[in-house]
């Protein structure tokens, strides 16, 4: 039978709810316990929030002063001696586990199974490769503990609130490095919706053509309550920060609604999008890639579109 | 100081990917193959890192089959001084990649390895965090900018919440993001001058790293497609459409 130690993700003393999708791989890997670890300076309100996660057997804590910030090279020892006994460990595959993952499986000698979309059987899995366009069956050894990033898109979060499970301090007895240091997160201050984790999202890209314009998304975006994303073009150019980046190599979101904005829809952006509910695209050239894919089509020109579409709401 | 960099040869990122019919992986023969967009930019940082007088020599690294040499040339002719070819016909899964970077970082001394952050074939996106644990050094992933002074590495890192700056000893390791620089390209007498800088070869049987079988993939298929919608002719019946599904 499986045992599963899932590492909580959190920000600012909030646990993040890729955790609780984690925590839904694991269930579906019909584990007899799913225990959730969490690393941090003061775990008290993540840990209660963790124990509140249907599915979960017990909440794990290492609190260290050390553990203030999510360094790979320091948590990853204190994961894999907590890692003992487990059959299973499952991150969750943001840039927080896909940073730390790979640390703990080599630290353990294992090979990692990274973005798992689905759970076959306790030892294989299924995950994107080529940007999404080809899906691997992968089988892990049973004779090795798994170490395994969690694709966020493909997992809704487990439920919260029926439950409430103990929660227990670890003593680990892991010598940690100094050799690495935070010094600052410069976190873009915003109110509106998570990217990640938004039920509405609106894109920008290259075609909106300036910083200045992305006034234009942003106060559409508002109005639907929405988040916002971009391209990487729209980053590159300097429009929009980089966290604001979906796609291969940016964020990989799963809203219900996904407005593409003047984006061709490029294969490396639509990988990021694959698993949104409904995709609209409004694009002044009618043959843009996008409209593969889109649901709903716009062919015509944002700047005209969008003061429109504020109007028929 | 050295700087060993991984140069990974993956199918270009414009080809459209085709998975065999059989399942038994994708289709590559005759398809355009290139040096991994993240180990360019990795390669880029660290000649630059030369030119600013902070790194004395270059190398590239490449694991892979016999034919692997002349993609290794393009690496010399983007600047880098010498190459590493770890011979094997063998797919290597990261973990013995990093075994192997673990052996070459053993012999060379670098005081930094660069890696990309991901190779975007098997997007794995594991080797440099893997080698830093196995090398017990600081990894610094997905760096958008990075200086080097007295010894140490400050990176700015691109993670979900923002923007990370972390300081870290060297030796260390640190994997590229795609906004850290724009890759220079190579120039035709740059690609004659290559052909004399040396290609180390070594067979992989030789560096004694354990091949392990921890991971099988047993089948590749074609994502599901999704279906082409519909048209909507203008603002006011795209905003109707969304309402009926109760999605504004
Ligand atoms: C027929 C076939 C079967 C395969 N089967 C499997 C399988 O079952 N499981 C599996 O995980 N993989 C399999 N692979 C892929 C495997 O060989 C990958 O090369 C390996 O997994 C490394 O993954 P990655 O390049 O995505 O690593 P990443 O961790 O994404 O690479 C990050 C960085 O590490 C460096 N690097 C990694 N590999 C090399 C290299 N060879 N040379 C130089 N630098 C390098 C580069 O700087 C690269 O940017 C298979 C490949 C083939 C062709
Ligand atoms: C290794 C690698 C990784 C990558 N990772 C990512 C990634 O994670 N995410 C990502 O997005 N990209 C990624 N890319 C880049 C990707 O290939 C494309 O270059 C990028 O997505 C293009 O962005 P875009 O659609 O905004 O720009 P463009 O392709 O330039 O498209 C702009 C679109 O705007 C339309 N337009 C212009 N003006 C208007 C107007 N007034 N009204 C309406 N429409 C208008 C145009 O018709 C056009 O279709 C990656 C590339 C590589 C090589």
């Amino acid at each position: 039978m499986s045992k599963i130690l899932v590492i909580a993700e959190h920000l600012g003393g909030k646990l993040n709810s890729s955790t609780a999708r984690a925590v839904s791989a694991a269930i579906a890997v019909k584990a007899e316990a799913i225990d959730v670890l969490v690393l941090a300076d003061s775990v008290d309100a993540i840990a209660a929030e963790a124990a509140k996660i249907d599915g979960v057997s017990r909440v794990l804590t290492i609190a260290r002063a050390e553990n203030a910030h999510p360094l790979a090279a320091i948590l990853a020892p204190q994961i894999a001696k907590a890692a003992a006994g487990y059959s299973h460990v499952f991150v969750p595959s943001t840039t927080f586990g896909k940073d730390v993952g790979p640390r703990v499986a080599a630290l353990l000698g294992v090979a990692q199974v990274s973005d798992v979309m689905s759970v076959e059987a306790a030892h294989t899995f299924k995950r994107p490769t080529y940007a999404g366009n080809a899906i691997i069956t992968v089988e892990a050894n049973p004779a090795h503990t798994v170490v395994a990033t969690i694709r966020s898109a493909s997992w809704p979060a487990a439920a919260t609130g029926a439950s409430s499970a103990p929660i227990e301090a670890l003593s680990i007895d892991a010598a940690l490095p100094t050799h690495t240091r935070f010094i600052e997160l410069k976190q873009g201050s915003s109110d509106r919706p998570d990217l990640q984790s938004a039920s509405k999202v609106v894109s920008g890209g290259r075609g909106v053509g300036s910083k200045e314009n992305f006034d234009i998304i942003f106060k559409f975006a508002d109005k639907i309550g929405a988040a916002v994303g971009a391209s990487r073009a729209a980053v590159d150019a300097g429009y929009v920060p980089s966290d604001l980046q979906v796609g291969q190599t940016g964020k990989i979101i799963a809203p219900e609604l996904y407005m593409a904005i003047g984006i061709s829809g490029a294969i490396q952006h639509l990988t990021g999008i694959k698993d949104a509910g409904t995709i609209v695209a409004i694009n002044k050239d009618s043959e843009a890639p996008i409209f593969e894919i889109a649901d709903f089509s716009l062919i015509g020109d944002l700047f005209k579109l969008i003061p429109e579409l504020e109007q028929a709401l | 100081m050295k700087i060993l960099v991984g140069y990974k040869r993956v199918v270009d990122y414009n080809v459209r990917i085709q998975v065999k019919p059989d399942g038994s992986g994708v289709v590559t023969d005759g398809v355009k193959l290139s040096a991994n967009p993240f180990d360019d930019i990795a390669l880029e940082e660290a000649l630059r890192l030369r030119e600013k007088g902070v790194a004395t020599e270059v190398i590239v690294v490449g694991i892979g089959p016999a034919d692997l040499t002349a993609h290794l040339r393009n690496g010399l002719a983007m600047g880098a001084n010498r190459a590493i070819h770890v011979v094997t016909a063998d797919a290597v899964q990261p973990l013995t990649a990093a075994r192997v970077f673990l052996k070459l970082v053993e012999k060379e001394q670098p005081e930094l390895v660069i890696l990309g952050k991901q190779a975007i074939d098997d997007d794995a996106n594991q080797t440099g965090q893997m080698l830093a644990a196995l090398w017990d050094r600081p990894q610094a992933t997905f760096a958008s900018k990075i200086e080097i002074a007295d010894g140490k590495a400050t990176v700015t890192r691109e993670v979900d919440a923002g923007l990370e700056v972390i300081e870290a000893e060297l030796p260390a390791v640190i994997t590229t993001d795609l906004r850290l620089n724009e890759p220079r390209f190579i120039k035709l007498p740059d690609i004659m001058k290559a052909k004399s800088k040396p290609i180390d070869t070594i067979e992989f049987g030789s560096l004694d790293v354990a091949a392990h079988d921890h991971l099988k993939t047993t089948q590749y298929a074609a994502p599901t497609k999704r279906s082409k919608g519909v048209m909507v002719k203008d603002a006011a019946e795209l905003v109707a459409a969304l309402k009926q599904k109760g999605l504004l």
